[in-house]
């Protein structure tokens, strides 16, 4: 009896302890700056304006890309805007734009306000899309290269720093 | 300088705890029934040297000496110095330190507090405590050494979490490792007691002061970390089932059962086995919480850096505690038999005991399930106040009426006195009258008033009855009172808090209730190392026509930078008054959370009291129960 309690007990112990050792290399911090130099999903998105579908291969057409994830009721999405803008002159990235979890209306009010940067807009007013690039708040910008790899990843609003630094790998 | 001198410190003290464990062997072999005074200076010099390591991590952190990477880290020039002591010990590496130095100051205690008690069992504690204490120390040394360099020397440290710098945080871990690293010191005479053989009555006497003080400690330890959350994190609650607030809620079901089941081992004999089981549990699950926080596999407000090597180490130190302990257990357990009749003293404990375990079982499990799923599935749920409640609150009443009637009964008696007596019938009455104030229609907050409202009373009748007799048991009078004050402030607290969220602009008002709150104005200013946004608000209660003034704050910590959201709590006898704002950012428009919590005051007063009972048994061990 007293070994059947024994054999008992360091079975359940022995299953305790396994899953302590096992739960110590599970990542309980998300940290999406882990992501620069993986590729990202090929996955499809929906237009802004007309629900079409775009697919994320697609991309590889284009020398650089710039995913901005935003919307209108962020205020340092408002902040980084005119950098946006400054960005979007230059002709070797495409900035696609991924409104996140916003209203349309307000969304379109925002735009005529402070200007279009985007080559495309995305929808996703749900933030599940934007979960496949690594986005779980915003203002984000992910810098992409023809092979669909992340090269920079800014969190929060984009400054003038961060700009120049854009320019310069795109120039190369 | 300071960095070499804490890493000689500790290393001797860490020499001092292995010559003590070589020292205690050699003894066991020797005949005779005293401990040689070699092993009394080496205990002195153990605890000397481990003082002054910490001694010197403090002063470190007085002077701000930055050429020690934690003082480094965790400390800032412009902390008030309040802060800066407790920045030592605000830290995983700092908090190792206090451990051993609990552990090393216990055992030293022990050594000398017994001086008359059976030598083998003596020298089995020490060589049990001991090698805990090496083990930590080489923890200490090797994997999180306050005392490591940095080298070139920093001009400014990091600074303190803000949400760390508060008087009650200050003092609430070393309280709390007082308590559960206490418990360390029962581990070892449990196991010694085992191999040596000690018989009950005097491994109860032993044991007994240990507990008491441990338990004192580690309920003050619960409430002020309690009090912490409620006037810090602007929550507006005092238990939040947090995991790590139930790492330290489960060692205490433990020392709580362990502290009914003694007085059985000291009176009747009886629960030898148990009452070493508990002992042995209590520390371990005192490991086990520190497994949690420290290894970074929960998620919490207590979270201390991620580094699973940490981890490890405490995993692999918990294997090999509680596998030998299990070892030492059923290899020298002794097997007793003895039937309870119902109805007796000590039947009564040993249901206490069911229930503490049962608690245990529930939180251990919500506090687990969460950690097991994700590890084993990869599925991410938390298990929230709602689990606690629901299955915690209905096994109140059956404890409130345990504790009512187990202590009426006498040791070994069968007799079943009258099951209606004067005071139920007075309790029923005294519930009536408030059910019929409050109104309340929830028949299980009903149910909870009643029996807490029997115990209050009964308790205090005992205190009478005691006080004629000339025979008080002051202890377990004043707990047993605390508690049933505890639970009836916190049901009525439950029946009568007002909580509203709400987004105003300056110059706004908003009504809620009986309660109109207007925002009246808002400033800056400047603190020591923060900056500040303060509201004013003006909060008049239509009722009674009487007007608050609450002035919440949005704190901006320089170093590291932080944003704290302060409440304003106007605390009064009998209810708080609880605002807390947040801006939405770059808007003019704030949230505000409007509390109004009766009889906070007398909640964090019952739990004293409660505590108060544990303090009373130390100083009171030789009085009848």
């Amino acid at each position: 009896m007293k070994k059947i309690h024994l054999i008992i007990i360091c079975i359940f112990l022995i299953f305790i302890f396994t899953t302590f050792y096992l739960s110590l290399d599970n990542k309980k911090i998300y940290n999406t700056e882990d992501m620069v130099g993986q590729k990202i999903d090929k996955v499809e998105l929906t237009l802004f304006n007309n629900n079409k579908t775009f697919n994320t291969k697609e991309i590889s057409n284009y020398k650089f890309t710039l995913f901005n994830f935003w919307a209108s009721w962020c205020a340092p999405c408002r902040k980084e805007h005119k950098n946006l803008i400054k960005l979007s002159k230059n002709k070797n990235l495409k900035i696609i734009g991924v409104n996140f979890k916003d209203n349309k209306t307000q969304a379109k009010e925002f735009l005529q306000e402070m200007g279009d940067p985007f080559f495309i807009l995305i929808k996703d007013p749900k933030g599940k899309q934007s979960v496949n690039f690594g986005v779980y708040g915003i203002p984000e910008t992910i810098l992409v290269n023809q092979d669909l790899e992340i090269l920079k990843k800014y969190i929060g609003p984009l400054d003038i720093k961060d700009v120049n630094e854009i320019k310069k790998i795109v120039k190369q | 300088m300071l960095s070499n001198l804490g890493i000689i410190f500790s290393s001797i003290s860490l020499l001092a705890s292995l010559f003590l464990i070589h020292l205690s062997f050699v003894e066991l072999k020797v005949s005779g029934d005293k401990i040689p005074k070699k092993i009394y200076k080496f205990s002195l010099v153990q605890l000397i040297f481990s003082l002054l390591s910490f001694l010197i991590l403090l002063t470190g952190y007085i002077f701000s000496d930055f050429s020690m990477i934690n003082v480094y880290e965790n400390s800032h020039t412009t902390k008030p110095l309040f802060y800066k002591i407790s920045g030592t010990w605000g830290n995983h590496e700092g908090s190792l330190l206090l451990w051993i130095n609990i552990l090393v100051i216990f055992s030293f205690l022990f050594l000398i507090l017994n001086k008359n008690k059976n030598k083998n069992f003596k020298i089995f504690t020490l060589i049990f405590q001991n090698l805990l204490i090496s083990i930590f120390f080489i923890f200490l040394l090797t994997n999180s050494n306050p005392f490591s360099p940095v080298f070139p020397v920093p001009n400014e440290g990091l600074g303190l979490n803000p949400i760390l710098q508060d008087p009650a945080l200050a003092i609430h871990p070393p309280l709390l490792y007082v308590g559960f690293v206490g418990s360390s010191i029962y581990f070892s005479a449990a196991l010694a007691a085992l191999i040596s053989k000690v018989e009950a009555k005097s491994l109860a006497i032993t044991l007994k002061p240990w507990i008491s003080i441990s338990w004192f400690f580690q309920t003050i330890g619960i409430l002020v970390g309690s009090i912490w959350a409620y006037y810090e994190l602007g929550w507006g609650g005092y238990w939040f089932w947090d995991p790590v607030e139930n790492s330290s809620l489960m060692p205490w079901f433990l020392m709580t059962a362990l502290l009914h089941s003694v007085l059985v081992l000291e009176r009747r004999m009886g629960l030898y086995s148990w009452v070493i089981i508990l002992s042995i549990l209590t520390f371990t699950m005192s490991v086990v919480g520190t497994f949690l926080v420290r290894s970074g596999i929960l998620n919490s407000v207590h979270t201390f850096a991620n580094d699973p090597s940490r981890g490890l180490f405490i995993l692999t130190f918990l294997v090999l505690m509680v596998f030998s302990s299990i070892f030492i257990f059923f290899k020298y357990a002794p097997s007793e038999k003895k039937n309870y009749r119902i109805f007796s003293k000590e039947f009564f404990i040993l249901i206490n005991n069911w229930f503490m375990i049962f608690f245990l079982a529930v939180v251990l499990i919500g506090t687990l399930y969460p950690v097991f799923l994700d590890t084993l599935s990869g599925e991410k749920i938390s298990v929230g106040p709602p689990y606690y409640n629901f299955i915690l609150t209905p096994f109140l009443i059956p404890l409130l009426f345990l504790m009512t009637s187990g202590p009426k009964h006498k040791w070994v008696s069968s007799e079943t006195k009258k099951f209606f007596d004067i005071i139920l019938f007075l309790s029923v009455f005294l519930f009536l009258i408030i059910f019929f104030v409050i109104k309340e229609n929830n028949l299980l907050i009903n149910l909870i008033l009643l029996f807490s409202i029997y115990l209050i009373i009964q308790t205090i009748f005992d205190f009478y009855e005691n006080l004629k007799n000339r025979n008080i048991n002051l202890s377990r009078i004043t707990s047993h009172f605390g508690f049933g004050l505890l639970i009836f402030f916190i049901s009525i607290n439950h029946i009568f808090s007002v909580e509203s969220n709400f987004n105003v602009r300056m110059g706004e008002k908003k009504d809620i209730k009986n309660y109109v709150i207007k925002f009246e104005n808002l400033e800056t200013s400047s603190g020591n190392n923060y900056k500040s946004v303060i509201g004013y608000f003006e909060i008049l209660n239509k009722k009674k026509l009487i007007k608050e003034n609450l002035r919440p704050e949005i704190r901006i910590y320089n170093q590291p930078k932080t944003i704290t959201y302060e409440a304003s709590i106007n605390s009064n006898l009998f209810s708080d008054t609880y605002l807390t704002m947040s801006n939405i950012s770059d808007s003019d428009i704030f949230n505000i959370k409007f509390q109004k919590k009766p009889f906070m005051n007398f909640i964090w007063f019952s739990v004293l009291l409660i505590s108060l009972g544990g303090i009373l048994n130390f100083f009171n061990r030789k009085k009848e129960i």
